[in-house]
């Protein structure tokens, strides 16, 4: 009994926590109206969301690069020849890679810090004394949040490709026997725009997710420097967990029915 | 009391679970009054505070400000009747984000839309009321207790608002500490001419500073009236309330207002 007791607990707190992010994103979509007061704001979220993750961003697509060089010269080896090596890195970057492992490096980074700075916030009445204020926190700091992410996320998942096909490339050049060219020519054939365009749509999605799990997740957090790390971790695995669900729906979506 | 009802508490319930808070607690504050709201740790007063502002919302009951119920209001008549009111909480609940001249400017630069010179006048005019001149460059981080609470009060009064509510503010401060907040809680009405309710559980600042006391036990008010009421009255509860307080400070502390 105690065991379907506790399902039942675990999906009314889903659809609490789901009813929750709802409420938070409608506060911020409606508080939009007063962006140009708020624009110095979102520059700032821009600012730590995006600027301030480039290191980690920069790290891991290189080398998520380089890694698919390699898996994918060792699968095609006896099949394919190598001048498809360009076509494979490229459609598996800007499809998939990028944007995914961007959304998750930051979904950890950035989600935890959110809700991390919410929480602290709300366990020490700073939330209380700004609505006190008269200033909604949805307009004040969760939609700079969710904008700055949203921008910022596609301009990551940029940037993360460039640097992904780069070190590809670079790896095919040194390690693999492909020269330039040949790469080059790889990426040319088959290049479909759609696939660059369909990655940038996942990554403005996966970074409405990560502020929005951030913010739903800092804004509830009860009880303390316990309650803060409960919702930094709560944030981060929901933010995991939707971008991956949400990569097959928009994978389906986009590159199924849309692009195909 | 003579005077207009400026606030009007009407058979407040609220309940934590099981933890019953409020129990039909009624109250009224005139204009121009400080009444200071008495009573023992956890019995329910800054839940009261917190109502009183549209922070909690009752199981039961209402509160009228100037004739209208807060909890009837829209969240943009809401925030326009906060514009009315500055709050000092128990914590100082400083946004640790902004410095000092930051915090106490934000309801201006938000409400007003105050910049520049303007805007560093006022913050250093409620610097000086509150006998920090000079800190606004300062982080919440790098300044002491009692500061801080110097810090909210300045922030709560930098739109001079027609209500301030304080919410424990001598709590956690040495005896010496706790004596300037009291004086400068009389001397910032005085300057000003603001109504403020006082949530306290520190008889002699309850007497130092009130025109009337509430007392508040088990969610209702017990006992209001004037400080003198209070300590002639032959109520048992509120005696032994009024013992408790002057054992716990000790005679050679007991020596304001009302306490010789």
């Amino acid at each position: 009994m105690d065991f379907f007791a506790k399902i039942g607990q675990s999906a009314i707190n889903m659809f609490a926590v789901v009813g929750a992010a709802g409420v938070v994103f409608w506060r911020a979509l409606t508080s939009l109206r007063h962006l140009p007061r708020s624009m110095g704001l979102v520059l700032e979220q821009m600012q730590r969301i995006g600027v301030e993750s480039l290191p980690l961003v920069m790290v891991t697509s290189i080398f998520t690069g380089a890694v698919a060089s390699v898996q994918v010269s060792y699968q095609l080896k006896e099949y394919l020849p190598k001048a498809y090596l360009g076509t494979a890195i490229f459609k598996s970057v800007v499809i998939e890679l990028g944007p995914v492992l961007t959304a998750l490096v930051i979904g950890g980074r950035v989600g935890a810090s959110i809700a991390a700075e919410l929480g602290t916030m709300r366990v020490t009445e700073q939330i209380d004394a700004m609505e006190a204020m008269a200033i909604d926190p949805h307009r004040y700091l969760v939609m700079p949040r969710m904008l700055g992410a949203l921008i910022m996320l596609p301009a990551l998942t940029v940037i993360a490709d460039t640097l992904g096909i780069g070190g590809g490339f670079v790896v095919s050049n040194v390690a693999l026997d492909v020269s330039g060219r040949v790469f080059v020519d790889g990426m040319r054939t088959l290049f479909y725009a759609g696939d660059v365009l369909g990655g940038l749509i996942k990554a403005c999605v996966f970074g409405l997710i990560i502020a929005l799990m951030g913010c739903t997740a800092g804004l509830a957090t009860r009880g303390g420097a316990v309650g803060v790390g409960r919702a930094a971790t709560r944030a981060v695995v929901a933010s995991c967990v939707l971008i991956l669900i949400s990569d097959y729906v928009l994978t389906t979506l986009i590159y199924g029915i849309i692009f195909s | 009391m003579s005077g207009r009802i400026l606030i009007d508490v009407r058979d407040l319930w609220k309940s934590f679970g099981e933890n019953h808070v409020l129990r039909g607690l009624s109250l009224e504050l005139f204009e121009g009054e400080t009444l200071v709201v008495l009573g023992p740790s956890g019995c329910g007063k800054s839940v009261l505070l917190k109502h009183i502002i549209g922070l909690l919302t009752p199981d039961r009951g209402e509160v009228l400000f100037r004739g209208r119920n807060v909890f009837d209001m829209s969240v943009r008549e809401l925030n326009k009747a906060r514009q009315h009111f500055g709050m000092v909480f128990q914590g100082a609940a400083l946004f640790d984000s902004m410095t000092v001249g930051e915090n106490i400017g934000l309801p201006a630069v938000e409400h007003r839309g105050m910049r520049g010179e303007e805007l560093e006048a006022l913050v250093e005019e409620k610097l000086r009321l509150v006998g920090l001149e000079g800190m606004s460059g300062l982080r919440p981080a790098e300044i002491s207790g009692g500061m801080k609470k110097r810090v909210a009060l300045a922030r709560a009064i930098a739109l001079n608002p027609d209500i301030v509510l304080y919410d424990e503010p001598t709590t956690g401060l040495d005896p010496i500490m706790a004596e300037q907040i009291n004086e400068l809680i009389c001397d910032t009405q005085n300057k000003i001419s603001a109504t403020s309710i006082v949530v306290t559980h520190d008889l002699h600042s309850a007497c130092f500073i009130g025109d009337r006391v509430a007392l508040v036990e088990n969610g209702t008010i017990e006992f209001v009236g004037s400080t003198d009421e209070l300590m002639e009255t032959e109520d048992e509860g509120v005696r032994n309330f009024i013992a408790r307080g002057r054992a716990n400070r000790g005679p050679h502390e007991n020596r304001g207002a009302g306490l010789h």
